[in-house]
Parts: C-alpha cells; sequence; structure tokens
C-alpha cells in the first residue's frame, strides 16, 4: 500500500474516525472540553490551553519538518490574506471567550453533556450561514486586501527551518518555565 | 474526588503529554493521509446542509461560498463526529460525564441563569464560525496545524485571537478575584 492513502477510501475514512476517537479524548482529558478551563486562559489564570498548544505546535512541527525533508509529507499551508485573518482572529477570540470554547472543543464539550456547548454548536453552524451569504460581497473588496499567497516563517525571514524550530523549542521551554504553576482550585475540576 | 485513580479513569491527563499526543496525532495524519488536523471548515459544511434543508439546494449551489466549500459527507464529518465520540467516551470512562447547562465561571459573573447562558454560547458560536472562516481556520487548522508548518497567516491567527480573547475577557469578566 502506498501512501498517502486517499481520504475518500475506505482506509482513508477510518484514518478519520481513529484520528477523531484519539483527538476528541485529548481534548478531554487535556480538561480543554471545560468551559471554566478555557475562559480562565484568556483571563490569564490557568495556562493550560498555552501548555497544550505549544507542546503541540513543537512538537508536531519537528516531526512533520522531518517528514516533509525526507520527502513523507507535504505542507499545506493557508493563503495569508492580512485584512482577513486579523480581523477573522479577532472575531474569532471574542466568540471563542463568550462561547467557552473553539470548534473542535466545542464539539468535543457537547458529548461530555455541556448543553451549553450544544447550543453553541449551534451558533457555529448560524455563524457559518451567516459567514457564507456576506462572502459574496467582501470577496473581491475587503477579504482580497493584504494577499501575501502561501508563505512560510522561512519565506519572510533569514532564519532557516532547523533555527526556527531550536527558537520555538527555547522559547516554548522558557514559556513554560515561567507560566504560573497549574491551580488546582481553578473551578470545574 | 481520589487522587488515586488509574491512568484511564483519570479526568486529567498532563497538559505536556496532551500537546505532545496531538503533535504525534499531526504526523500520523499528514503521513497516511496527507491533511492536517482542521475542524472548522467541516462545521460550515453543515452550515451549507442546513441551509440546503431550510431553503433549498439551489441557495446553496448559487452560493459562492459554499461552491468553493461544497458541503458533502466524508472524512471530515467522520472525524467530527467520532472527535465527539471520544470526547464522550473519555469522560463516561472517567465519570466527567454530567449535564452542565451553565459553568461556574459564568455563573460567579452572569448569575445562574440558564437562558443568559445559552444567548452568550449561541452569539458565541455565530462569532466564533464567522471568524474562522474569515481567517480561513480555527483552532486547529490555524493554530495547530498552520502553525507548526511555520505558515504566516496561522502564526497571525494564533497571536491575534489570543489578544482579541484576552481583550474580550477583560471587558466581559473585569473583576480581578
Amino acid at each position: 500500500m502506498s501512501l498517502p492513502i486517499s481520504t475518500s477510501s475506505t482506509g482513508g475514512l477510518i484514518v478519520a474516525a481513529i484520528a477523531g476517537l484519539i483527538f476528541g479524548v485529548l481534548l478531554h482529558r487535556g480538561r480543554v472540553t471545560d468551559y471554566n478551563v478555557i475562559v480562565n486562559q484568556f483571563r490569564l489564570k490557568d495556562f493550560t490551553v498555552l501548555r497544550i498548544m505549544f507542546t503541540a505546535i513543537v512538537v508536531g512541527g519537528i516531526g512533520v519538518a522531518l517528514l516533509h525533508a525526507n520527502d513523507l509529507a507535504s505542507f499545506h499551508i493557508k493563503p495569508t490574506y492580512l485584512a482577513a485573518v486579523i480581523v477573522g482572529a479577532l472575531i474569532f477570540g471574542v466568540g471563542m471567550v463568550l462561547l467557552g470554547y473553539c470548534p473542535g472543543t466545542g464539539v468535543a464539550a457537547a458529548a461530555t453533556g455541556r448543553l451549553h456547548a450544544i447550543v453553541g454548536f449551534v451558533g457555529m453552524i448560524a455563524g457559518g450561514i451567516v459567514y457564507a451569504f456576506t462572502y459574496p460581497a467582501m470577496k473581491d473588496g475587503f477579504l482580497a486586501i493584504g494577499d501575501q499567497g502561501k508563505i512560510r516563517m522561512t519565506d519572510i525571514t533569514p532564519v532557516p527551518e532547523v533555527v526556527w524550530w531550536i527558537l520555538l523549542t527555547v522559547v516554548a521551554l522558557t514559556l513554560f518555565k515561567l507560566l504560573p504553576k497549574a491551580q488546582k482550585d481553578s473551578p470545574g475540576a | 474526588m481520589s487522587e488515586k485513580t488509574s491512568f484511564l479513569s483519570s479526568p486529567r491527563w498532563n497538559p505536556y503529554m496532551v500537546g505532545a499526543a496531538i503533535g504525534i496525532l499531526s504526523w500520523l495524519v499528514f503521513f497516511v493521509v496527507d491533511k492536517p488536523l482542521g475542524m472548522s471548515t467541516e462545521i460550515s459544511k453543515w452550515s451549507g446542509a442546513t441551509t440546503s434543508i431550510v431553503a433549498g439546494s439551489e441557495t446553496v449551489s448559487d452560493n459562492a461560498y459554499w461552491a468553493e466549500t461544497t458541503p458533502k459527507f466524508g472524512y471530515s464529518t467522520i472525524f467530527l463526529v467520532t472527535t465527539a465520540v471520544g470526547a464522550f467516551i473519555s469522560a463516561v470512562l472517567s465519570k466527567d460525564f454530567k449535564v452542565e447547562l451553565v459553568p461556574q465561571v459564568w455563573a460567579d459573573r452572569f448569575g445562574p441563569s440558564a437562558t443568559k447562558r445559552y444567548i452568550g454560547a449561541f452569539i458565541g458560536g455565530i462569532l466564533l464560525m464567522f471568524g474562522a472562516r474569515m481567517a480561513g481556520g480555527c483552532t486547529s487548522g490555524h493554530g495547530i496545524s498552520g502553525s507548526l508548518q511555520l505558515a504566516v497567516s496561522s502564526w497571525i491567527f494564533f497571536i491575534t485571537m489570543f489578544i482579541g480573547g484576552v481583550i474580550a475577557a477583560r471587558v466581559l469578566f473585569p473583576t480581578t478575584k
């Protein structure tokens, strides 16, 4: 069997199920399906979210970079539209605090009995509808502002890939050392 | 709650271990199916499917956004559903499955009203998906999968959404207790 296998093949769909199950378990056991943990991250009272994300980026990134360097994986870089990514990210951040979940953790939390996460998921579907109907009006105007194409940090800086990963590992380890200890009394535990 | 819980039944795992495991899961999906972890594109397809039921399939096929992101059952649908299943199994095994109407931090600030919480969650959900679609990804697609590829757009997303969230938290939860 040659890799990668097609996502539309039976094998691909089995991979989707395995990856989804593992992802769901990890989000729950990592406690990011807990509203309180996510909101307290943005209140700078609980740093679980940053700990998980930064570790995932560094561990995942070094592995994927090695796979890519050996022609065993391709990159999937999202294009940079400066206005859209900045304004979209700001709206996303506000939504994440109001709902207390992001899309992935919201889906996972809904399955652990958190009824407000189910309401949030319905809101997400509504938000997708609102976006689809406003998209034609924004497509060639606002959304096209600052188009930089599919660029990586190595394209806009003279810093090579290896050095980026050394730097990010050092930044992550320093950050983890400086962050306050996990709050044992964090509500919702 | 007993501290002497086994690994399988412990409701909390070390966040670094969880993060590393998500990183390793990323290696596997890049290597095996050539597809990064992501969630919000799939949810926007559910938006399309819902619109198709309510307003007819022409409304969806005529829409410029859904023309580029055609709603149909597939890999990402299974990934979304099994993410929920995985969290459900994990919650049951660790006795953390509970019907929660209003979480504690919300209740401390806005009171015990479930209606109020649902309105907040619904509006939050709208903003979340609108922002994710505008930015081209969410916490998983941009924040983790994009950042780990050193994508410029994803690092801008990660940092900006964090700043936006901290400002929103200052406004919504002004008391610093």
